[in-house]
C-alpha cells in the first residue's frame, strides 16, 4: 500500500504531508464532539420534558446528567473547533486567501450560531438549581435548533469544497462575480447535510444507549438504566432506516457530481456497464487494477443507476495526477461505513421487533452486547464517511478548481512536523483527560444514587441548598 | 460609509469585545497561577473559578468571530498574517487547548493531584495565549507582515522588542481588567477578605500596563517611526482617554462601585484597542495593503453586514439574559452533578489576606 500511492506527494511541497496529517487529526478529533453538541441537547430536553410532565425524578436526573456531560463535551468541542478556525489560515492560506470571500460566509453564520448555543447551554446547565422548572425547560428548547443551524452552515462550507459554486474565474485567474448565497446552497449541500445530520443523531444516540447497556449488562437493571437505554435507542432505531435511504441517495448523487470520488470509493478501474461491486481488496495505482476482494457482479452499476446497464466511468478516465492519492483508503472507508450501516440496520430491526412484542429492553445477551458496541461502531462509520468525503476529493481542495498543494502554507515543513507532533500529544492527553473525567463523573453519580435514591432534581432553592451538597 | 470599512469596523468591534472579556479570562487564569500554595490560594481560586465558569465559552467566541470575518472579508490579509506568524499563532493555539484541557479537567477531576495539574495547564495557557496574540498584533503594527503566503520572516516578525512588548502589554491588560472584575465579584459575593487582595493586584497590573505601554511607544519610535508618529498624532485623544479611565478605575476601586468600576476599566482597554485601529487606518497591513484593496467582493461584504445585524438581534438578548441571570445569582454550579465541594467562596471572613 505504501509503494506507489504517495507518488504525487513526492512531487508536492514537503509541507503538504504534515499539513494534511495535522488537518486530518484535528478534524477527526473535533468530529467526535460534534454529534454530542448537536444531538445530546435534544435527548436531554426529551428527558426533561418527560420528567416534568410525569413528575418523574428518574427522567429528570437523566436530563440533568446529560446536560452536564453536554457541557463538558461542548467545552472540548469548542476548543478543538477554535483550533480548526486557526488552521484554515495556518495550514491553508492559499484556500482562505483566495476563496475566503466565496465560502467564508457560512463560517461567519456558524460562529454566531455556536455563540448562541454556548450562551443557551450555559444558561441551561447552570440554571438547574435556581431557575423555575418550566422556565428552565423553555430556555433550553431553542438549543437543538440552533445546533442544527450551525451544522447546516459548516456542512455547507464543506459541501462547497466538493461542489464549488457562486463565483467565476476570469481570464487572469481572478475570482469574480462572487455570490455567497449561491455558494451556500451548492449542489452537494442537500445530500451532505441530510446524511450528516442523521449520522450525528445516530452517533450520539447509540453512544448514550451503549453506556447504559453496559451498566445493564453489569446487572444494574433499574428504571434509571431502562430509561437511559430506551430514550436514545428509540431515536436511533427510527433513524437507521432513514439513513439507509439517505446514504443511498448520497452515493447516487456523488456518482453524478463527483465521478472520480465515486470511482475511488467503489474501486471502479475500467469504465463500462455491468460494473461489479468489489468488497475490500487492494488497489494498485501503478497498473490501475484491484487485487483481492470479493466481487459481486453487476451490483455497482445497479446501485448507481438502477440497472446493470448503467455506465460507470472508472479511474482510467481520470488522468493519473488527478486520481485520489489513496484509493485503497477511500474504498475501505466506504465499505466499512456501509458495512456498519448494514449491521446497525439489523440491530434496529431486532430492537424494533423485540420492543414491539415486550415493551422492554430485550433480555438477550447477544442483543445487549451488540447494543453495547453500537456507539463505537457508529463513530467508526462517521469517521469512515468523512475519510470518504475528504480523502476521496484529493488531490483537490476545491473540486476541479484548486489543488491541495496550491493551498498549503509555505511555512517550513520542519515547523509543521513539530506543531503536528505537539498537537497530537496534546490531543492525546485531552482525550485521556476527558474520558477520565467522564468516568469519574459517572462513578460519582453511581455513589450518590446509592446514598439518596430519589434526589430532588429541581431546587432545592438556595435556602435548603446546603443539605444537598453532601455527597 | 463604505462596506469594506464597515466590515473592518465590525471586526475591530469584535476584537474590542474579546480584549475586554476573553483576554480578561486569561488574566483570571494568570491570577489563578500566581495565587500561591494550595491553602493560601484557596479563597481567591474559588472566587476565580466561580466568576469564570458560567460565562467561560461565551467570551472566547469573539476571537473565532474575528478570524472568520477576517478570512471572509479580508482573505489575503488573513492568509498573510496566519502564514507568516505560524509560530506564535500555533503557540497561542496550544495555550487555548491547554487551558481548555485544564479547565475541563479541573471541573470534575476526582483526585487532588490531577486537579493540581489541571490548574497548572490552565495557568500556563493563560499566559501563553495572550502573550502570543499580542506579539502577533505587534508584528502587524510594525509592518512586518508582507502580503503573501509566509512572505515575511517567521521569527523576527514577532520576536523583536516592539512585538514582545506588545505581547507583555496584552498579558498586563488581561491581568488588570480581570483583577478589577474579580474585585467586583468579591464585593458581590461579600468576600470582604478579598477586597484588598484584588485591589492591590488591579493597581499593580494597571501600573505595569502603563509602563509597558510607554515601553511600546519608545520601542516603536526606534523601530517603525512612521507608525509611532501615527499612534501619537492620531491616537492621542484615545490614549489620553485610556489613561484617564485607568486612573478613574483606581479611584473607583477604593469604594468598590461594582458596575461603574468594571465599565470604566473595560472602556480604558477599548480606547487602547481603538488607538491601534486609528493609527493603522487605512491599512490592514501597514504599509502595503489598505482596507479597500484587501477587501472581498462587495456581495460578500454586504452579506457579512446583513448577518452582523441579524447576529446582534439574536445574540444580544441571549447574552443579556445570561449576564442578567448570572448577576442575579440565578446561575451556579449544579451540586448534584458536579464535584462535591463548596461552590461559592465562604462568605465574609474577617482576616484579610495578601
Ligand atoms: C452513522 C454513520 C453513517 C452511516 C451508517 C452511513 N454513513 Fe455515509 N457518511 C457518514 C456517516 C454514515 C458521514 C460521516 O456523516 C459522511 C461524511 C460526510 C458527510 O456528509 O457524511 C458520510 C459520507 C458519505 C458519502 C460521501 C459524500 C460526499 O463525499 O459528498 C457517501 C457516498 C455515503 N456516505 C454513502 C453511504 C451509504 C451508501 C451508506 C449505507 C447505508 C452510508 N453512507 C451509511
Ligand atoms: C466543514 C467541514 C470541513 C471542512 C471545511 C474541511 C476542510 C478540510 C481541508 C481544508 C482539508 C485539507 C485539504 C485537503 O486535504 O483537501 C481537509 C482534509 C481532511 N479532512 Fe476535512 N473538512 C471538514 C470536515 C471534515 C471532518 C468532519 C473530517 C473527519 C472526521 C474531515 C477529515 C479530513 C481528512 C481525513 C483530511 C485529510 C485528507 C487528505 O489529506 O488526504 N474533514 N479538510
Ligand atoms: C474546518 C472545519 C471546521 C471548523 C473551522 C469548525 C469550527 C468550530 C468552532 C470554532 C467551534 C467552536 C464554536 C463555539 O464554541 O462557539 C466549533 C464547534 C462545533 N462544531 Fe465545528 N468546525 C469545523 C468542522 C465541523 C463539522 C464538520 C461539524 C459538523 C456538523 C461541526 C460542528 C460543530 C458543532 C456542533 C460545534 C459545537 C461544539 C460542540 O458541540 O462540540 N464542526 N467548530
Amino acid at each position: 500500500m505504501v509503494d506507489r500511492v504517495n507518488a504525487d506527494l513526492l512531487a508536492a511541497p514537503a509541507q503538504l504531508l504534515p499539513a494534511r496529517e495535522q488537518m486530518a487529526l484535528t478534524l477527526m478529533f473535533h468530529i467526535v464532539f460534534v454529534p454530542f453538541g448537536i444531538a445530546l441537547p435534544t435527548m436531554m430536553l426529551i428527558a426533561n420534558y418527560k420528567g416534568l410532565k410525569r413528575n418523574d425524578t428518574v427522567a429528570l436526573t437523566l436530563a440533568r446528567r446529560w446536560s452536564h456531560a453536554a457541557g463538558l463535551t461542548f467545552a472540548v468541542g469548542a476548543a478543538s473547533g477554535t483550533v480548526l478556525s486557526f488552521e484554515m489560515g495556518l495550514l491553508w492560506p492559499g484556500l482562505t486567501g483566495r476563496f475566503g470571500e466565496v465560502f467564508g460566509l457560512p463560517f461567519a453564520i456558524e460562529g454566531v450560531l455556536f455563540f448562541l448555543e454556548a450562551i443557551l447551554v450555559a444558561i441551561y446547565i447552570y440554571g438547574w438549581r435556581r431557575l423555575k422548572p418550566w422556565t428552565h425547560f423553555w430556555l433550553g428548547l431553542p438549543i437543538p435548533f440552533v445546533a442544527i443551524g450551525g451544522a447546516f452552515s459548516i456542512i455547507s462550507a464543506n459541501a462547497w469544497m466538493n461542489m464549488p459554486a457562486g463565483f467565476t474565474i476570469d481570464a487572469n485567474g481572478q475570482v469574480t462575480n462572487v455570490d455567497p448565497i449561491a455558494a451556500i446552497f451548492n449542489d452537494a449541500l442537500p445530500y451532505e447535510f441530510a446524511h450528516f445530520l442523521v449520522a450525528a443523531y445516530m452517533a450520539a444516540a447509540f453512544t448514550v444507549a451503549s453506556i447504559y447497556v453496559v451498566g445493564w449488562l453489569k446487572g444494574r437493571r433499574d428504571r434509571y438504566h431502562r430509561l437511559g437505554i430506551l430514550i436514545p435507542l428509540t431515536i436511533a432505531t427510527v433513524l437507521v432506516p432513514v439513513q439507509f435511504v439517505v446514504g443511498d441517495l448520497t452515493a447516487v448523487a456523488v456518482f453524478k457530481d463527483q465521478p472520480a470520488k465515486f470511482a475511488a470509493m467503489e474501486v471502479v478501474t475500467e469504465s463500462g456497464t455491468h460494473q461489479p461491486e468489489v468488497l475490500f481488496g487492494r488497489y494498485d495505482s501503478a497498473t490501475n487494477t484491484v487485487v483481492g476482494g470479493v466481487s459481486i457482479p453487476g451490483l455497482n452499476s445497479w446501485l448507481a443507476g438502477g440497472s446493470v446497464d448503467t455506465y460507470v466511468p472508472g479511474l482510467d478516465q481520470v488522468p493519473p495526477e488527478n486520481r485520489p492519492s489513496n484509493v485503497t483508503i477511500v474504498h475501505w472507508a466506504f465499505d466499512i461505513m456501509v458495512g456498519i450501516g448494514t449491521l446497525l440496520m439489523l440491530l434496529s430491526l431486532w430492537f424494533g421487533i423485540a420492543y414491539w412484542r415486550k415493551r422492554d429492553v430485550p433480555d438477550n445477551r447477544v442483543f445487549l452486547w451488540f447494543a453495547a458496541s453500537a456507539g463505537v461502531l457508529t463513530y467508526i462509520a462517521v469517521e469512515a464517511g468523512w475519510i470518504v468525503t475528504e480523502v476521496g476529493r484529493q488531490p483537490w481542495i476545491v473540486y476541479n478548481i484548486m489543488r491541495t498543494e496550491e493551498a498549503v502554507t509555505n511555512t517550513d515543513a520542519g515547523t509543521l512536523w513539530i506543531s503536528f507532533s505537539l498537537i497530537a500529544l496534546l490531543y492525546l492527553t485531552l482525550a485521556i483527560g476527558t474520558i477520565t473525567v467522564l468516568r469519574a463523573m459517572s462513578r460519582r453519580w453511581r455513589q450518590s444514587d446509592q446514598t439518596d435514591d430519589d434526589l430532588a432534581v429541581y431546587g432545592p432553592r438556595p435556602a435548603v441548598a446546603d443539605s444537598e451538597v453532601t455527597p | 460609509m463604505n462596506t469594506a470599512i464597515a466590515v473592518a469596523g465590525v471586526m475591530m468591534l469584535a476584537l474590542t469585545l474579546y480584549a475586554c472579556t476573553g483576554i480578561a479570562d486569561y488574566g483570571a487564569g494568570f491570577w489563578d497561577l500566581t495565587a500561591g500554595g494550595r491553602d493560601r490560594g484557596r479563597l481567591p481560586r474559588s472566587l476565580i473559578d466561580n466568576a469564570v465558569t458560567p460565562v467561560w465559552e461565551a467570551n472566547h467566541v469573539w476571537l473565532i468571530y474575528v478570524l472568520v470575518v477576517c478570512w471572509t472579508g479580508f482573505g489575503s490579509t488573513f492568509a498573510s498574517v496566519m502564514s507568516t506568524l505560524y509560530i506564535p499563532l500555533a503557540l497561542a493555539l496550544l495555550g487555548i487547548v491547554l487551558r481548555a484541557a485544564g479547565f475541563a479537567m479541573s471541573k470534575d477531576a476526582a483526585r487532588a493531584r490531577m486537579r493540581h495539574l489541571a490548574g497548572w495547564l490552565f495557568g500556563i495557557g493563560s499566559f501563553l495565549t495572550p502573550f502570543c496574540l499580542g506579539t502577533a498584533v505587534g508584528a502587524v503594527l510594525t509592518g512586518r507582515i508582507p502580503v503573501g503566503n509566509a512572505a515575511g520572516d517567521e521569527i523576527t516578525s514577532w520576536l523583536n522588542p516592539s512585538s514582545i512588548l506588545v505581547g507583555l502589554l496584552t498579558v498586563a491588560i488581561g491581568a488588570y481588567v480581570s483583577a478589577v472584575y474579580l474585585l467586583a465579584e468579591a464585593h458581590r459575593h461579600g468576600t470582604a477578605a478579598l477586597h484588598g487582595y484584588f485591589r492591590l493586584r488591579a493597581r499593580a497590573a494597571g501600573v505595569a500596563g502603563l509602563l509597558l505601554g510607554i515601553g511600546v511607544l519608545i520601542a516603536l519610535y526606534a523601530d517603525e517611526r512612521q507608525m509611532a508618529d501615527r499612534v501619537v498624532q492620531r491616537g492621542w485623544p484615545l490614549l489620553l482617554l485610556s489613561l484617564a479611565l485607568l486612573a478613574g478605575s483606581f479611584w473607583l476601586a477604593t469604594g468598590v462601585r461594582v458596575w461603574l468600576m468594571r465599565l470604566v476599566a473595560a472602556g480604558g482597554i477599548a480606547a487602547l484597542v481603538w488607538a491601534w485601529a486609528v493609527a493603522q487606518y487605512p491599512y490592514l497591513l501597514p504599509f502595503s495593503l489598505t482596507v479597500q484593496d484587501g477587501a472581498a467582493d462587495p456581495a460578500t461584504l454586504r452579506w457579512l453586514l446583513i448577518w452582523f445585524v441579524a447576529a446582534l438581534v439574536l445574540v444580544v438578548p441571549a447574552l443579556t439574559l445570561l449576564f442578567w441571570l448570572d448577576q442575579r445569582g440565578e446561575l451556579g454550579e449544579d451540586p448534584a452533578t458536579s464535584r462535591p465541594e463548596p461552590v461559592e467562596p465562604e462568605p465574609v471572613e474577617t482576616e484579610t489576606i495578601r
